[in-house]
């Protein structure tokens, strides 16, 4: 869908919705009344003594009106990976998703490390006029893990938080210089934790399935054993962490024992691990070749206890395009990851839908628990706050097509999958910018 | 010749992937056939005619002399035509993938492919790409069934059995095709399997596979009566497996001290080729009564005309004028 941004926006009323809010707690029929590019109010029974005057009505016919999601992790191709995605087609496979804010990593080529690339994303993004993209900068220079970043000189030019992407830190001595440092300025660092030696060169989850399948596994102990030193690193140097892509039980366990103390660690999951398992790979299915792998079935349970018991902060995409070239491969040839932008909501109401979750706790994972975290001003229904709202059909049914995903890619490992959970309009800037169907 | 004209009740599969999954009926009738075979390349004329008309291609993206020639040799017994090519390393790097050989390959009308590949599940990535069958000639660390296959007919002509056999597979298994094809075969029919090896050349959880771990040779070769040898694949080895031959060697190499824990009779085998020194003694490797590596090579051949000649079987059957 084409989106103007001249077009002038006036007031609009959306009316009949069932109205979610978890910033304010709220679930119960109302609507919002955005005025340009902003919220004017929004709550249950706004509209109950009449639409304003002038207004134009949109009727939401009952449908759930939510902040639109915030998406703390996103690989986007661009820079440098066209092929596999542009900021255009993740800004479409964004918007399908209902997501209408997104960090995106900073693995691009060139890779976010210096302000000009910064700058350059941030232009491009806003020149779609679709999802909102915050980068993230480089932790090191050129994602090597040897020298830290400009870390301030990118804040300042734009970046939100730090992060090599999906490559570990795997030198103590450099992580514990990038905490100390970014903690004198109050910068977050996020770290996806896996020790790349141990690691090895594994394809998959070190388990009975490698073992049959032939496999070079990647042991638990790779995750668990970057969590407990990165944990002693916070303690150290008084910084704040966070860990993306968590995948085992034991991770859970040390995040948890951290947090109690009081140290300034947070975490994030993404939908393949509270919903699947490392039987999805079955013959060498390489679409469930991620990067962290996918664990056992244990390991997804203790991901779906964690969410429930708010070890676990916020729930991200993991959304990592990959062209057909890049997976139609033997499996260790193959690329990792899987688009994820739009099965983010869905995935994450099956929490709901089977019963570990309320549907506001399910939503707060995916907008204002992530917003919070990374500090941003979205992911609520704030009035004076952009107009930037989902409004969804949490029952209606659907099933994973990769071949009508939005994304340039189709690698997603839920393909095939019959979900619960339909986007019906997303709303940026108070601009309608993907409606279902349309 | 198998009777009919469908595809055979017996072995009803388009390819020859792995050993997993397959049923001992299956297996049964495999080596049958291939016992068929092994006296008919004793003889002087060694010809037959199944596979006239049929185009076998074996395509090997990995180093092999052996097994590709087997598989040659084999075809061309059976009166086939039989192409042989090998993709080295620097033709992958033109850029051509693997899908790509597969589909140009497949438009070239072949009736047989028979894949090497040094990653594990490439070959079966292969098979759903074209529309003839698939032999698996070992693909990474995870199959290399005709290898099993031929294993397993070698221990029945001696030993007349499966079920109940205590076997003891030793060396490298971490790395090894060979050992979870043949672990998957002999647990399949019955016979025992013993995995011997340092911790380091275990795989995860192997014990799962329905099979006893060992990491004290003696102790378990006891009662054995199979000694199954693997290659120390050196090749393979990324990080520190063990610290040194010798050391590999004086624990878990097989010399006659080390044999004279297994049965008095015990038979010694290995899939070759042999690294003579490193994991067993040149004495035990040429011993004429109880080293059947010889004869392992020979039911190769036979083992792998019966899988051709099954899986041609199973194919469309070819137009009466082409007969």
């Amino acid at each position: 869908m084409a989106v103007k941004l001249d077009e002038p926006l006036g007031r609009v009323a959306y009316v009949n919705a069932r109205i979610l809010d978890p910033a304010e707690g709220w679930d119960g029929t109302g609507g919002v009344l955005t005025d340009g590019e902003k919220i004017a109010a929004a709550g249950p029974g706004l509209f109950d003594a009449g639409v304003p005057e002038g207004a134009r009505v949109v009727d939401c016919e009952g449908a759930c009106l939510a902040p639109g999601l915030v998406d703390i992790r996103a690989h986007l191709g661009e820079p440098g990976a066209e092929q596999k995605e542009t900021l255009a087609t993740a800004g479409r496979s964004a918007t399908a998703g209902g997501v209408t804010t997104l960090l995106c990593l900073p693995d691009t080529e060139p890779c976010i490390d210096d302000m000009s690339v910064v700058e350059f994303v941030a232009r491009r993004a806003r020149m779609q006029g679709l999802t909102k993209v915050y980068p993230y900068g480089a932790v090191t220079k050129d994602l090597a893990g040897k020298e830290i970043a400009e870390l301030k000189l990118l804040r300042d030019s734009g970046a939100v938080a730090f992060t090599d992407g999906s490559r570990s830190i795997a030198d103590p001595l450099v992580l514990r210089q990038a905490l100390g440092y970014a903690a004198t300025f109050g910068l977050l660092i996020c770290h996806q934790p896996e020790d790349p030696s141990l690691a090895g060169g594994g394809v998959m989850n070190l388990g009975e399935n490698s073992t049959r399948l032939g496999l070079a596994g990647i042991p638990r102990e790779a995750e668990i054993i970057i969590v407990e030193r990165d944990i002693r690193l916070v303690e150290m140097t008084g910084g704040r962490l966070h860990f993306a892509n968590v995948s085992t039980s034991e991770s859970i366990e040390v995040i948890r024992r951290a947090k109690a103390r009081g140290l300034a660690i947070t975490c994030d999951t993404a939908p393949p691990y509270f919903a699947l398992n490392e039987h999805a790979i079955g013959d060498y299915r390489t679409f469930a070749k991620l990067a962290p792998p996918l664990r056992d079935e244990d390991d997804r349970q203790a991901m779906v206890r964690a969410i429930a018991d708010g070890v676990i902060d916020c729930i991200a995409s993991d959304h990592t395009p990959q062209d057909e070239e890049s997976k139609r491969l033997p499996f260790a040839q193959a690329a990792s990851g899987g688009v994820g932008l739009e099965t983010l909501l869905p995935i994450t109401l099956e929490l709901y839908h089977n019963g570990h979750l309320t549907l506001l706790r399910a939503l707060d994972l995916v907008t204002r628990a992530p917003a919070a975290l990374m500090g941003l001003e979205a992911g609520r229904l704030k009035p004076g706050g952009s107009a930037d709202m989902v409004l969804f059909d949490p029952d209606r049914s659907w099933k994973v097509d990769a071949d009508v995903l939005k994304s340039k890619s189709k690698n997603s490992p839920f393909d095939g999958r019959p979900v619960q959970g339909l986007v019906l309009r997303t709303v940026i800037d108070g601009r309608t910018v993907h409606t279902h169907g349309a | 010749m198998i009777s009919g004209d469908t595809a055979t009740t017996e072995f009803p599969h388009r390819h020859l992937l792995g050993i997993e999954g397959l049923t001992p009926a299956e297996i049964t009738f495999l080596l049958d056939r291939s016992e068929t075979y092994v006296e008919q390349n004793r003889q002087t004329n060694k010809k037959k005619s199944v596979l006239s008309g049929r185009t076998v291609i074996n395509l090997f993206f990995e180093a092999s002399t052996r097994t590709r020639t087997s598989f040659e040799l084999a075809g061309k017994r059976l009166g086939g035509d039989v192409i042989n090519m090998s993709i080295s390393g620097s033709s992958i790097k033109k850029g051509e993938t693997l899908v790509d050989t597969a589909m140009t390959l497949n438009a070239m009308h072949p009736d047989v492919l028979v894949v090497r590949h040094a990653d594990s599940g490439a070959v079966k990535l292969l098979s759903e790409k074209v529309n003839c069958a698939v032999i698996n000639a070992g693909d990474g660390s995870h199959e290399h069934p005709t290898q099993a296959l031929l294993d397993a007919l070698t221990i029945r002509r001696r030993l007349g059995r499966l079920a109940g056999l205590q076997v003891a597979i030793c060396g490298d298994i971490l790395h090894s095709r060979v050992a979870r094809s043949n672990i998957h075969l002999l647990t399949t029919m019955g016979a025992r399997v013993r995995l011997i090896a340092p911790k380091t050349l275990i795989p995860y959880a192997a014990e799962r596979l329905g099979v006893e771990v060992f990491h004290d040779m003696a102790e378990g070769l006891q009662d054995c009566d199979i000694v199954m040898m693997l290659r120390l694949q050196q090749e393979r080895m990324k990080s520190n497996y063990f610290p040194s031959v010798r050391e590999y060697f004086t624990y878990f190499g097989l010399d006659y001290e080390m044999l004279a824990h297994a049965k008095p009779d015990a038979l010694i085998m290995h899939p070759g080729p042999m690294n003579r020194g490193v994991e067993i003694d040149s004495e035990v490797a040429d011993d004429f009564y109880r080293s059947v590596i010889r004869e392992q090579v020979e039911m190769g051949v036979a083992v792998r005309m019966a899988a051709l000649e099954i899986l041609a079987h199973n194919l469309e059957p070819l137009a009466e004028t082409n007969l």
